[in-house]
């Protein structure tokens, strides 16, 4: 199958610090592909250079065959790529509605705009009932659940999501998961999802991508890669006989 | 009494035109994290833009001899162009820079303006005259209230009132909220940069256009200079408001003029020459007691 999306040996700098050094990552139509990683390897600044809010200095990323790097946000998002950004990036002074509404201003079948919007707050009552609330005073879950569905607002093709379960609790984290998964079976939304721990996205993922350091050190289906030692391996950068973990990565992989 | 009610009309007046004035260098802030001195200059632009550019002393009238349904929206327009000019000539190649260096583009700004605003105008102040019938009283038992203060406040309440529905029904008001608030990401969503900034600046010369009718009117003066007070004042009340805070901005307008006003009537004679700094003494105040403002904004993510 043709690939959706190709990132291509690309490098990111910020200032004099190189965060990416040639991270190349291919998702087809309709896959479920997720970048897993420690601290600071690279995962955020790896989807902001694909929704276009860093520009790569060597390398390219391409959406549908085309070259898109280095344009500008809204650009690339009319294209069809939607992020739920890390710290989810609510705008709480905002209605939840007018949260929604943002996603739906870009598109011009008005009538397609409200079905979605109808149709999320059938999936997710919890918004439904809080519709003018200012955001800012939902839940943490729920302000998850309202990037997510602001973001499918846009009637996205490829879903960027960035670890959608810091900070939440871990039954919140089904649901979101749950909830992400409907959409992929409804929609056919393709997802590349940013986690730091395998435990929960192995039993959700076609493909997984261990990034360290700026590099991706493994990447293969998740199936193959169920019973762990190859990812804890790439993850630490360490045999899996290593002292234990610091106390942070405890529950990764 | 019936001085103090007349002080306090004056004062809402006044208050007026800095709130005006702050709305638009808030508007600007809010969304760009530009704190825009070339606002008073914008102000200047309008008020010129009345009379024909000429170096006599006595102004000639150009659009200011329009039909007042012509003349404000062809000052409007003017003000407007200015204000998009500076955008696309100025702020559009500094948008990735910081704040600080925005905040010196828009002295470079000013500047021009001014000096422009002197090649075509020349440097001495020139008296005008518009609208004269709005300096009738209307009297209200003992009370004088000139029309024009009258005025004033109508104008103002009714664009604040404009400015409020659009901000919170129209989309491109929502988008200009939310690009307030956290510009990066309401880019990812699609709301398009160089666009809600366009409109901030087009929305920011509207309102200077209606302070430069407002003030000439009252005033009846001209200088290359004029905006430059109201810019500095505007600015303070933005800041004891709450930067980013629009509803803060209108606050903070007000007790400026109400501050002033009040120095103005009950300061003793020998310390009016002084009011400014009792003024800005006050801000100090103010900013000790509450340093994000009176109406601190919701929202201060800084921009990646
Ligand atoms: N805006 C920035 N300016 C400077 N350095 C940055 C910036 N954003 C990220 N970095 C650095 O780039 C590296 C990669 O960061 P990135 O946020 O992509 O990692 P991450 O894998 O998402 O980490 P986390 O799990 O903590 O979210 C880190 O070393 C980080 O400190
Ligand atoms: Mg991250």
């Amino acid at each position: 199958m043709k690939p959706l999306l190709e990132i291509d040996q690309i490098h990111v700098r910020y200032g004099d610090m190189t965060a990416l050094r040639g991270v190349s990552i291919t998702v087809a139509e309709s896959e479920v592909v997720c970048v897993i990683g420690p601290n600071g390897a690279g995962k955020s600044t790896t989807l902001a250079a694909v929704a276009g809010g860093v520009k790569p200095f060597r390398g390219e990323v391409r959406l549908n065959g085309t070259a898109i790097t280095g344009r500008a946000p809204e650009r690339i998002a009319a294209l069809g790529v939607s992020l739920v950004p890390e710290g989810r990036h609510i705008f709480g002074s905002l209605t939840v509605d007018e949260n929604l509404a943002i996603g739906g201003y870009m598109r011009n079948d008005k009538a397609g705009v409200a079905a979605d919007r109808a149709r999320l707050l059938d999936l997710l009552p919890r918004l439904a009932e809080r519709l003018h609330y200012p955001a800012g005073r939902l839940s943490g879950g729920e302000q998850q659940m309202l990037a997510i569905a602001r973001a499918v607002m846009t009637r996205p093709r490829l879903l960027l999501v960035d670890e959608p379960s810091l900070g939440l609790a871990p039954k919140i984290v089904d649901q979101i998961y749950e909830i992400l998964l409907d959409l992929r079976r409804r929609d056919g939304l393709t997802l590349l999802i940013n986690e730091q721990s395998s435990n929960r996205i192995l039993n959700h993922a076609d493909r997984i991508h261990v990034l360290r350091a700026g590099v991706i050190q493994l990447e293969g289906r998740a199936e193959d890669l169920r019973d762990g030692d190859a990812i804890r391996h790439a993850y630490f950068g360490f045999g899996h006989q290593a002292p234990a973990a610091p106390a942070a990565l405890e529950a990764a992989p | 009494m019936i001085g103090l009610l007349q002080n306090l009309i004056d004062a809402l007046s006044l208050g007026s035109i800095y709130a005006l004035t702050a709305l638009g260098i808030g508007l600007l802030f809010g969304i760009l994290r530009l704190i825009n001195f070339a606002h008073g200059d914008f102000i200047t632009i309008g008020a010129y833009a009345l009379i024909v550019p000429s170096a006599d002393v006595t102004a000639r009238m150009l659009i200011g001899d329009f039909n007042i349904a012509l003349m404000l929206p062809a000052i409007a327009l003017i003000v407007i162009v200015a204000a998009l000019l500076t955008d696309a000539l100025v702020f559009r190649p500094l948008r990735r820079s910081s704040p600080p260096t925005l905040m010196i583009g828009s002295f470079a700004v000013s500047y021009i303006i001014q000096n422009a605003v002197l090649m075509m105008y020349g440097s001495r102040p020139k008296a005008i005259n518009l609208w004269s019938d709005a300096n009738t009283q209307v009297i209200i038992g003992d009370l004088r209230v000139p029309m024009l203060q009258v005025i004033t406040l109508v104008v103002t309440l009714a664009l604040m009132a404009g400015l409020s529905v659009f901000l919170k029904k129209s989309r491109y008001g929502v988008q200009m909220r939310a690009a307030a608030e956290d510009f990066r990401m309401a880019q990812y969503l699609g709301v398009r940069g160089n666009f809600v900034i366009g409109l901030a600046f087009a929305i920011s010369g509207i309102l200077a256009s209606a302070v430069a009718l407002l003030y000439v009117t009252q005033s009846g003066s001209l200088s290359h200079t004029m905006g430059v007070p109201l810019a500095l004042f505007a600015f303070v009340a933005v800041v004891i408001g709450g930067m980013g805070s629009l509803v803060g901005a209108v606050v903070g307008g007000f007790l400026v003029g109400f501050i002033v006003t009040m120095l103005q009537a009950y300061l003793p004679p020998d310390l009016r020459a002084f009011r400014d700094a009792f003024a800005f003494a006050f801000v100090i105040l103010v900013l000790l007691v509450r340093p994000a403002g009176l109406v601190p904004a919701r929202n201060t993510v800084e921009r990646v």
